[in-house]
């Protein structure tokens, strides 16, 4: 604009060349400031509420500090020496894994599962979507006290129930073979509905030319339909999901703070657990901002898979 | 290969119906074109021939045998969507096999991982593959085998498309406006392919379309919809020449078909327009007619008379061949468009009166109803025999 209404301008009078850049170079400084001026704020709380914890997590775990210490030293790596010959991190870090990979698969396939069987009914439809994402919205906190109910050794339903069928109890959450598979399905209860929900509305935006075609094709038994056109067109929500899954499950603490407190021993400590127990309970936050960043590294490898995968695997372009 | 037969189909979604009572005989080999309006039913029409929707009444015949209830796949029907319908995660090659996997090899012999390791599943394999290999070189799309069609552009995913329906050498072969996502030029030019295809396998072709020149120029017969009903079916030449019914002259021809309100004098004279017409309709003084004539049936004559419009000429559309000419004529609704010889274009001027003749035997004259009204001892536009296709 500016360009076009000073050009006759500028032929007729070859003294005015100047005015141009003049008025390009403000028009320029005016674009900048309306930039940094939008991006501003949003820049200063990510800096002061991302980057800058992330970086104090890092320096922190380069020292000696114990919460309250009015001294710390500079240790350099001896944390993460330590985080890696600890036998209580590796335990941990061994139920972390042993969860994730229960909770991940069981949640993927019941939500698929669940998500197709809702859409292949007709009635009902709204109360089975409330009825399963209902576990997702609640207060995990308040419904772990309820599952630990369920679960008592003695007056709880579940070893009633198992009792009257003639089946054998177990103290559930107080024995070290049990307690881990049930965080697990604790676990998969409660992130079922949030898949569900994402596959449902993956379901949806399969076009259902695809079903026909493949009906034409002859693949139209289930096994056949799910293979040639439902999963794989799923691809980039079970990636999706996948992922917030399986972030979710690393960072599971809520239900081992209410209903074990990591035990019995160690048997069902997880990363965000021991984390929270060393920096806060003990008091070694410069240990616990160590497991900190391997935790942050689990979390960025994970994120970064997403990426790459997602762009050559499932988007089919 | 197989005829189709179709009798008395109807189908209602909910309380609306959407066909009413179609009944046709489609040939062993033909190619017949389901022309109309979109939301006439054609549509639902192939999906019903296919297995894809249930129809509500009636019964489809594919060759001898009766094939109500009977799933899509054992129809020995393939189809080309208007989207294609190709799988996005497969390539060419892969998506061409679907038809053929799921039909040479069991269902144990589809098990990832375990089935290839079946007896039997190398040999089918490498059967499929050659045959998808002979159909895409036939195509064109050889070279395109290893690609996703994510990567294909419009025309060639059109190709895949119908390459995927002929790999498995299907009696019938169904197609729902297969051209509409393609763009002008490459659409006449699949057009022209899509015809040799039939000449050459021979089988039989059902195309819906709504464009009138895909039927016009690839059809053995038209089958023209409206209203989910079959208002005329017939080759192009005689469904342009020699419609029954007003909706179909209306539908068919480019620029449209001159419609004027007439009233018959006597026996043998109807006036419109100013104008008087010789007709022949058995009915009494007084009736209502509608009097239709083609722009290409005007010729430019001196002076006003029977048979002849006289109006101001309110347009010119120069098209390079032909000249289309609106003219106002005094008496009638819409403007009367003719089509003349471009060589006349220096001759017309805008706003210049000019007199359109009109051969009586040119003129279609339909009743108030609709229906085409034809002189006694009319024996219609000849029908032309289904066109003897090359072996």
């Amino acid at each position: 604009m500016t360009i076009a209404s000073s050009m006759p301008e500028r032929a007729a009078d070859p003294t005015g060349a100047a005015v141009v850049p003049k008025m390009l170079r403000r028009q320029r400084i005016a674009e900048a400031f309306v930039a940094w001026s939008l991006a501003g704020p949003a820049l200063v709380l990510l800096v002061t509420m991302f980057f800058l914890p992330v970086f104090a997590v890092f320096a922190i775990a380069l020292t000696d500090w114990q919460f309250g210490a009015t001294t710390l030293s500079f240790i350099g790596m001896a944390n993460f020496r330590e985080v890696l010959a600890d036998e209580g991190f590796r335990a941990s870090f061994a139920n972390t894994i042993f969860y994730v990979v229960i909770v991940v698969p069981g949640t993927i396939v019941l939500g698929l599962a669940i998500a197709l069987l809702i859409e292949s009914g007709k009635s009902c439809r709204a109360f089975y979507r409330a009825i399963h994402f209902l576990p997702f919205m609640a207060t995990l906190t308040a419904m772990a006290i309820a599952w630990e109910a369920l679960l008592h050794p003695t007056i709880g339903l579940v070893n009633q129930t198992l009792a009257g069928l003639g089946l054998p109890t177990a103290n559930w959450l107080r024995d070290e073979n049990t307690v881990l598979p049930v965080l697990a399905i604790i676990g998969i209860w409660q992130n079922l509905g949030y898949a569900m929900v994402l596959f449902l509305a993956g379901l949806k935006s399969i076009p259902q030319d695809l079903y026909d075609a493949a009906d034409i094709d002859g693949a139209d038994l289930w096994f056949d339909r799910l293979r040639t056109v439902t999963l794989p067109m799923l691809g980039p929500v079970t990636m999706f999901v996948f992922i917030v899954v399986a972030l979710k499950a690393f960072e599971t603490f809520d239900t081992v703070q209410v209903l074990t407190q990591g035990g019995p021993g160690h048997a069902s400590e997880m990363l965000l657990y021991t984390l929270y127990r060393e920096s806060f309970e003990y008091l070694r936050t410069g240990y616990g901002a160590s497991v900190a960043v391997v935790f942050l590294f689990i979390v960025v490898a994970l994120t970064l898979i997403q990426a790459r995968v997602m762009d050559k695997k499932v988007h089919y372009q | 290969m197989a005829g189709i037969t179709i009798e008395k189909i109807e189908k209602t979604f909910g309380a609306t119906p959407v066909l009413r009572e179609v009944s046709l005989k489609i040939a062993d080999g033909e190619f017949l074109t389901l022309l109309g309006p979109s939301g006439c039913g054609k549509s639902t029409l192939l999906r019903i021939l296919a297995g894809l929707e249930v129809q509500t009444a009636g019964s489809v015949a594919i060759g001898d045998r009766v094939v109500d209830g009977v799933r899509p796949k054992r129809r020995d029907v393939a189809m080309v969507f208007q989207s294609y319908a190709l799988y996005p995660h497969m390539t060419v090659q892969d998506n061409m096999s679907v038809p053929l996997r799921m039909r040479r090899l069991t269902a144990w012999q589809r098990l990832p991982l375990l089935g290839r390791f079946l007896p039997g599943t190398k040999a089918t394999a490498a059967e499929i593959e050659r045959d998808v290999i002979r159909t895409a070189k036939a195509l064109g799309i050889g070279h395109l085998l290893a690609r996703k069609p994510g990567q294909l552009s419009g025309g060639q995913r059109q190709r895949v498309a119908v390459g995927r329906a002929m790999v498995r050498q299907p009696a019938v072969f169904l197609m729902d406006e297969p051209l509409s996502n393609l763009d002008a030029k490459l659409r006449v030019q699949m057009r022209a392919e899509i015809k040799e295809l039939h000449n050459r396998l021979g089988v039989t072709f059902v195309y819906v379309t709504h464009d009138q020149s895909e039927a016009m120029t690839m059809s053995d017969r038209v089958a023209v919809m409206l209203d989910g009903e079959l208002l005329q079916v017939a080759p192009p030449q005689e469904i342009y020449a020699d419609p029954d019914d007003r909706r179909v002259a209306e539908f068919i021809g480019s620029p449209k078909i001159n419609m004027l309100e007439a009233k018959l004098r006597d026996a043998a004279l109807a006036d419109a327009a100013g104008t008087s017409f010789t007709v022949a309709a058995d009915a009494g003084p007084g009736t209502a007619l509608t009097v239709g004539i083609r722009p290409e049936a005007f010729h430019l004559v001196e002076t006003g008379g029977p048979n002849v419009l006289t109006g101001a000429v309110r347009l010119v559309e120069h098209m390079g061949s032909d000249l289309f000419v609106h003219l106002n004529v005094p008496g009638t609704e819409h403007p009367v468009v003719a089509r003349l010889l471009a060589e006349r274009a220096p001759q017309i001027e805008l706003g210049q009166t000019l007199h359109l003749g009109v051969r009586p035997e040119r003129l279609l004259i339909f009743a108030a109803d609709g229906k085409r009204l034809r002189p006694q001892g009319h024996a219609g536009a000849k029908v032309l025999p289904i066109k003897e296709r090359m072996q």
